[in-house]
């Protein structure tokens, strides 16, 4: 079916093709790269570039990364000159997650209501192997196979735990997502 | 009590004219992975209801499909700040069972590893009791200082943290020519590191303040709820499973397990920064005796294990870790019980908060050291 | 079980502790000596309050470090041990004296000690709720670290298979 749509779709005719003549269409496609170079793409940068160096994480540590997650915060390796502040604050000012290893049934609608009580945009940070797939934990009666089912994850960080470096890197990656994004 | 909205709802309700139910965790800055509700009147607790688990992994049925060496990094993650230790009881208890001795080099590595990982376990505490407190330098300093041990540890068992490196029949390598004048230089430095810490932190007004009388626990309280660790030697019990039921070496070496009369939040912190000084001496005597040799009896990844039962146990950085493995002779544990010092203390965690302000929670949780992770297994 | 382990000579003291059960509980005690400071007392639950305030009042052992649970479906038992550890007691600080106790499986209720040692406290509701084990007396016996819609049988009993895994493997 689909396959079928996608070999008749060049032979339809675009909207307004065999009335407006094809000037009109060069017109519209010309203004809206106007209005794309002058307004949106400045404030998309813009907007873009005020989010990725203040991610702020909320405060919820499911499991045991989150020793290395204070090994993060703390001098050695500083996250704090990537632009994420270990959060001593409310989720509501909130718009990273970073999901510390295990998630376990009685944490799991937990972390889904937390995730749905912070503000738009927000994102993911699956760290450890735990959060990926369950680790060594994958045959526990009481640990989620992977926390993708749970929440929309944008960056995964193998490892048990993950070393900084690896965290690190993972923020680096995620600014990246964010500085290629469109705005929401 | 304040049963009914443990278990409903995750907001503040008003329970009486003057009572006001507040639920804190898990998703709080201080309480991590742990949630207790507590009912205040005005700004005195009156009643406190615990609710762990948020982290309740199984680990203990997992044994039951492992062979004994395939547990042990299984085992090592439910306390990833301390994982030499909680595989220590677990060692010994699965030795005694199989009935093999351990050469001398491998139980003078197990001692300098342990002591190292309770110096990282210190450390990490510290600093969170410094956030908990409002103090931010102590929590980059002990967290910075923390990472120079992890280098150390690291030289020896290869990874940051997690090593798998004390195993049944010994330790997984011997150690680098290059780890004593490394460990004997880093300990010179913390030496004086430590005194820092005295004069900035342990002697700060605000933090005297903020932790003489208060959450006392009396000696006789102590040990009939049956705490462990800092907190049964900050309520003036000088009790240490090192000293009290030497495995190892530790009846050769001279160290001093300290306890405090105040039986206060104050002398449960001093308690930890005293140990790190004493753990440092006694890796310092350890690199001195150690004789050379093999490090460990190599085992079969099928080992059996004789029938029976074992029950070992050692000092970890939070207190007595003990393991209780019944064995029915096959390659994997009939049952493992970790009994570990996160959850003993917890008990007290009640007592010491009702009573208490508001203001003091953090304090007083957190010296007491709770780990959630190691708690729920 | 335990009876194929070789019997080892007690230390002092705990040589102390066997003569002093034997001789005041008699028949109703089984005493077995695992390691020089490891006692293992059987009893069955009847005797089980009258042995734990006699280890407290008489050998001096104030505070219980841990309690195990552990299913035995061959026999349809299970198997509880209450270790006993003392602070005050003298030299009894390296001595671990094991109260244990089976009760049927069906029928699996025991006397709660947490008016003899309240440090039973924790130990007595994670037993409760990982094997199904009733402790009669004690006042809060709550669901601890499973989660709140646990449906299923105990976990840790023997027939509770993990689900990730296949019979046998």
């Amino acid at each position: 079916m689909v396959a079928q749509e996608l070999e008749e779709a060049p032979k339809k005719p675009g909207p307004g093709s065999k009335s407006d003549g094809p000037g009109l269409n060069i017109l519209v496609g010309k203004a809206r790269q106007v209005i794309q170079e002058a307004i949106v793409d400045p404030v998309t940068y813009l907007a873009n570039w005020g989010r990725l160096y203040s991610l702020w994480p909320v405060h919820l540590e499911t499991a045991c990364c989150s020793i290395e997650w204070g090994a993060v915060s703390g001098p050695r390796f500083d996250a704090e000159r990537y632009g994420i502040l270990e959060a001593f604050g409310s989720l509501r000012q909130c718009d990273l997650i970073v999901v510390h290893g295990t998630v376990t049934r009685k944490m799991a609608p937990r972390l889904r209501w937390i995730y749905d009580q912070m503000p738009e945009p927000k994102w993911v940070i699956a760290m450890g192997a735990c959060s990926i797939t369950g680790g060594v934990y994958f045959d526990s009666y009481n640990v989620l196979p992977g926390v993708d089912q749970l929440v929309p994850v944008d960056v995964y960080v193998p490892g048990c735990p993950p070393r900084p470096e690896e965290l690190i890197d993972a923020f680096v990656l995620l600014q990246d997502k964010i500085r290629k994004s469109n705005i929401r | 009590m304040s049963m009914p909205l443990a278990s409903s709802g995750l907001q503040t309700a008003q329970v009486a004219e003057d009572k006001l139910v507040v639920s804190i965790g898990p998703q709080h800055p201080g309480a991590g992975h742990f949630r207790f509700t507590i009912t205040v009147d005005g700004d005195t607790i009156v009643d406190v209801a615990p609710d762990p688990g948020y982290v309740h992994r199984g680990a203990e049925k997992q044994t039951e499909y492992r062979t004994y060496l395939q547990s042990i990094p299984m085992l090592e993650r439910s306390s990833l700040t301390d994982v030499t230790n909680i595989i220590g009881p677990y060692s010994l208890a699965a030795e005694e069972l199989m009935g093999i001795e351990i050469p001398p080099r491998g139980q003078y590595l197990r001692m300098i590893m342990s002591e190292n990982q309770r110096i990282m376990s210190h450390l990490y505490w510290l600093g969170i009791q410094g956030i908990f407190l409002g103090h931010s330098t102590m929590f980059m300093w002990p967290l910075g200082d923390r990472d120079i041990f992890v280098d150390l540890g690291q030289m020896i068992g290869g990874a940051r943290i997690t090593y798998s490196y004390w195993i049944p029949g010994g330790v997984r390598n011997d150690m680098p020519e290059s780890f004593k004048p490394r460990a004997l230089k880093v300990f010179d430095y913390f030496e004086t590191r430590l005194k820092d810490y005295e004069r900035i932190f342990f002697q700060n007004p605000l933090f005297l303040k903020r932790t003489e009388d208060v959450g006392v626990l009396r000696r006789e309280d102590a040990i009939k709820l049956g705490v462990v660790g800092p907190v049964l030697r900050g309520s003036d019990v000088k009790s240490d499973t090192r000293i009290d039921e030497p495995y190892c070496f530790y009846k050769d070496l001279d160290f001093e397990v300290p306890s405090y009369k105040e039986c206060d939040t104050y002398a449960r912190c001093m308690v930890h920064l005293v140990e790190m000084r004493q753990s440092m001496r006694i890796i310092r005597q350890c690199l001195e005796k150690m004789p050379l040799g093999p490090v460990r009896v190599k085992l079969s990844p099928q080992q059996r294990t004789n029938p029976g039962e074992a029950y070992a146990r050692v000092e970890a950085a939070r207190g007595a870790m003990s393991f209780h493995i019944i064995s029915d002779g096959s390659t994997k544990p009939y049952r493992v019980r970790i009994s570990v010092p996160s959850m003993r203390n917890l008990i007290v965690l009640k007592k010491l908060l009702i009573g208490s302000h508001v203001a003091d929670m953090p304090a007083i949780y957190w010296s007491l050291d709770y780990w959630p992770v190691e708690a729920d297994k | 079980m335990s009876g194929a382990q070789a019997k080892q000579e007690p230390s002092p003291r705990a040589h102390e502790l066997v003569n002093s059960l034997n001789s005041t509980f008699g028949q109703m005690v089984s005493v077995t000596v695992l390691r020089p400071n490891r006692i293992r007392v059987q009893t069955d639950r009847a005797n089980l309050r009258a042995l734990a305030t006699f280890a407290r009042d008489m050998l001096h052992f104030d505070h219980c470090t841990n309690v195990s649970g552990t299913d035995f479906p061959k026999d349809k038992q299970i198997q509880i041990d209450y270790h006993l550890g003392s602070i005050d007691g003298e030299d009894l600080r390296s001595v671990i004296l094991g109260l244990t106790c089976r009760v049927p499986s069906d029928d699996a209720k025991l006397p709660s000690l947490i008016e003899i040692f309240p440090s039973v406290d924790l130990h007595e509701r994670e037993t409760y709720e990982m094997l199904g084990v009733t402790f009669e007396g004690h006042p809060e016996l709550a669901r601890l670290l499973l989660p709140e819609d646990w449906s299923d049988i105990p976990p840790m009993l023997k027939a509770y298979r993990l689900p990730g895994r296949l019979e046998g493997e």
